[in-house]
């Protein structure tokens, strides 16, 4: 008798904690904080940006009860198989070098790479222009991997942990040249006083074997129902205009590319 | 568990760990050398020699070597103009550089303090010795407090070299690439954390065990005088 009150107990137990768990799942965003315009943290220490919007935008449409973490970037992929966080909303380019580990929803935006050089160094993005020159970029992008695949013999790649470190040493001269998404360049660099001198240069990079398609959201393997609600929310705030109001805020292109 | 990655990044990290010992042996080295001057600076009366010592130390001591990292790294970046006119930023420009300078002022103000503490414990017997014998100045210092003080430090100057050789690991974020930092860009691109940090690791030990053989080398030498004689030596000397 006492066994049963006390099954009995733990079911009601279980039935209540899971009536709530349907209400409002619990889910922990992880992202950078340090890629402006998508996400960075503002003087009060709030996660703000275009990636920091979408989320939350796409949490209130899939009805989830979301907390944001903040992860350096060359360990993101590695703290969300660590379950820190459950999904990865920070610009992070749909891959299959990554695919391997992680799931992504479809895109919820897309852009493509460019180089940039300091006004009047007349740098030019061939074989022959790079040769020797050094060239920042961001550890554990795309962009650093097409850099070293593609141009790994001629340059000198330094790799940083953050976008703004790179651009630090671009301003002051210990390199030559930056790649990167051409948004994140455009809104965190070059319309900054700090970007005043530099320019974009070359073409835009959107190979599909480096730069994949377009930046999507990351969980965990397996995870198909995180991964069904987020890609219904990206379908549905695009279709009620939230995408819209958030893109306008930021851009005055739309973000989400054909 | 599947060990292919380790094996394939070897020689890269083998790279890695010959620049993390070369930052470690240059800083080491010019850091001992400017340390035994700043040592004897800081133990003079003269409160010109004494007081910028004490401050120089004051802050290498009191102040992360992250952020000094950063500060002579990204900081230099700052004042460009004012050291290309001076002719140095050719050097600045250089993360081994700034690296390297690092490194050395900090681990000099580190073994400054460890050798004025020796210094200070060198028995006042010895020095009263000396001075009986004739011994002043310079020669007093040369022959008798510092090669005593010398061994007296030992053993915490085996620690702060130890030390130096983890922190060098900090290099990795002003884009160098030694050990840790090769260990980043493969984690990068290979996702596998646990194997590569491990493997790291693992060198840092060989690395660290190294420094340690050596120590221990360098202490019984210096010790030579202190030991029983051989027997055999001994033996050879009764025979006689």
């Amino acid at each position: 008798m006492r066994k049963f009150t006390f099954v009995a107990l733990f079911a009601a137990l279980a039935l209540g904690v899971g009536t709530a768990a349907a209400d409002m799942k619990k889910v922990t965003l992880g992202t950078e904080g340090a890629y402006p315009p998508f996400n960075w943290i503002d003087e009060n220490g709030d996660l703000q940006g275009f990636d920091v919007e979408i989320g939350d935008a796409l949490c209130a449409a899939a009805k989830l009860d979301c907390t944001w973490v903040v992860q350096d970037w060359d360990g993101i992929i590695p703290g969300l198989l660590a379950k820190k966080y459950d999904a990865i909303v920070a610009s992070m380019s749909i891959t299959e070098e990554r695919k391997q580990k992680v799931d992504f929803t479809g895109k919820y935006y897309t852009t493509p790479a460019k180089f940039v050089r300091m006004k009047g160094s007349g740098i030019e993005i061939t074989d022959e222009g790079l040769d020797g020159l050094t060239v920042g970029v961001q550890r554990a992008t795309i962009h650093e991997n097409f850099l070293r695949d593609n141009y790994g013999d001629i340059v000198d790649i330094k790799a940083y942990a953050t976008q703004d470190e790179a651009n630090l040493d671009f301003v002051s001269g210990r390199v030559d040249l930056l790649l990167a998404d051409s948004t994140a360049l455009q809104g965190g660099f070059l319309d900054t006083p700090d970007g005043a001198d530099a320019e974009f240069v070359g073409p835009d990079f959107t190979d599909p074997r480096w730069f994949g398609d377009g930046a999507g959201i990351a969980v965990r393997k397996g995870e198909s129902e995180l991964l069904d609600a987020l890609d219904g929310a990206i379908a549905a705030i695009r279709a009620d205009g939230t995408y819209k109001a958030i893109n306008d805020k930021y851009f005055d292109f739309d973000v989400y590319g054909d | 568990m599947d060990l292919a990655i380790v094996w394939e990044s070897m020689p890269r990290l083998l790279e890695g760990a010959a620049l993390t010992v070369e930052i470690t042996v240059i800083s080491v080295a010019i850091g001992l050398a400017l340390a035994i001057p700043l040592a004897i600076m800081r133990l003079s009366p003269n409160p010109l020699l004494w007081m910028p010592v004490y401050g120089y130390i004051l802050y290498f001591r009191g102040t992360p070597l992250l952020v000094q990292l950063f500060l002579v790294y990204y900081g230099s970046g700052q004042f460009r103009v004012f050291l290309d006119g001076i002719g140095l930023w050719v050097l600045f420009r250089e993360a081994y550089f700034c690296a390297v300078l690092t490194l050395t002022l900090n681990t000099a103000a580190y073994t400054a303090e460890i050798l004025r503490g020796a210094i200070q414990g060198v028995p006042r017997g010895d020095i009263e010795a000396a001075r009986a014998l004739g011994y002043s100045g310079t020669l007093l210092y040369r022959r008798i407090v510092l090669p005593k003080a010398f061994r007296l430090a030992l053993p915490a100057y085996t620690n702060e070299v130890v030390f130096l050789l983890q922190a060098t690991s900090l290099v990795s974020i002003i884009t160098l690439l030694d050990l840790t930092g090769v260990a980043r860009i493969i984690v990068a691109r290979s996702f596998e954390p646990y194997k590569l940090y491990i493997t790291a690791g693992l060198m840092y030990l060989a690395m660290t065990y190294f420094f340690l053989f050596l120590s221990r080398r360098l202490e019984h030498w210096l010790s030579a005088h202190m030991r029983e004689r051989p027997a055999s030596a001994a033996a050879d000397r009764a025979s006689r």
